[in-house]
């Protein structure tokens, strides 16, 4: 089975890359752009067949390195 | 006095760490693989060195840190043994949780490399009592994600705990309250971004990064 992870800059964490492509965006005459958060998607193919214990791991996969949780959040779909 | 320095893929910073400790210090230093499990018997002190660590993949640091070398670095900084880290060092003891906070890309999204001004915050420490409390010093830095966050009540307990060792002058890349340096809670590890082993010979342009080596080899050597 396949999981994906979503790693974003946690709310109120400022995120100078998003604001650099929302001032792009901007330039390129596409208005009404409040704000842009950028953050990076992980798939990963398991061979684990219980979703739960996918879950499981991929969140202990998410602790010990996908994500830094001092800045970061994560999100987990198992596909 | 011994020191190792760690070398990982991507590491460019490792040699002219040895150089500082081999030439300032007059320590036996041993450059030791990442794949490595242990480190030499009786380090004095282990350097992190500056560089791109498996090519700054995933976050800085981030896999530099869960490497076999960095599981022995945080089992000899739990027992009370000194660590420097420089630069992707900083990053990677901040990965490996010997150092709180995080480091981020800069707020301008500028790589920045030149000499800046750093203001030594405390000298309570191996590493800093050979400064003056409150001294100017330069030393260059060279780095993108140099930004340190030190989010929720963090950032008053560095200060309540002198734990911050050094600010740069003028903010240059956003860091909270411009923090460049921080101890750990025993004061035994250091992490900084810049490079105080690249202030070390007069034909680096600058030498106040001297100060730095010369006090570990006097806490060291007599410890």
């Amino acid at each position: 089975m396949k999981a994906r992870v979503m790693v974003m800059l946690r709310n109120g964490v400022l995120d100078p890359q998003g604001e650099a492509v929302r001032t792009a965006l901007g330039n390129l005459g596409f208005e009404g752009v409040g704000g842009v958060r950028q953050g990076k998607v992980i798939e990963l193919d398991l061979s684990e067949t219980d979703p739960e214990a996918a879950r499981h791991s991929v969140t202990a996969m998410c602790e010990k390195l996908l994500a830094n949780t001092v800045i970061e959040s994560y999100q987990i779909e198992i596909l | 006095m011994r020191a190792a320095v760690i070398v990982f893929p991507g590491s460019n910073c490792d040699r002219d760490m040895a150089v500082a400790f081999r030439e300032v210090t007059g320590a036996e230093t041993t450059m030791v693989w990442h794949g490595e499990s242990g480190l030499p018997d009786n380090v004095d002190i282990v350097g992190i060195p500056g560089g791109f660590s498996f090519g700054d993949y995933l976050r800085c640091g981030a896999i530099a840190a869960n490497s076999p070398i960095c599981r022995a670095v945080v089992d000899y900084a739990k027992s009370g043994g000194a660590v420097l880290g420089v630069c992707n060092g900083f990053q990677v003891l901040t990965e490996t949780g010997l150092l709180p906070g995080a480091l981020m890309r800069n707020s301008n999204l500028k790589f920045i490399c030149k000499p800046v001004d750093l203001v030594v915050e405390t000298t309570d420490s191996i590493f800093t009592s050979g400064y003056g409390k409150g001294q100017k010093i330069e030393i260059p830095v060279a780095h993108h994600d140099g930004n340190y966050r030190a989010t929720g009540d963090l950032l008053a307990q560095l200060e309540a705990e002198d734990r911050i060792a050094f600010r740069y002058a003028e903010d240059i890349n956003g860091a909270d309250d411009r923090i460049a340096g921080v101890l750990s809670s025993n004061r035994r590890v250091l992490g900084l971004m810049p490079h105080p082993e690249r202030a070390v010979d007069a034909l680096h342009g600058g030498t106040d990064g001297v100060a730095m080596f010369k006090a570990l080899a006097e806490s060291l050597v007599s410890a």
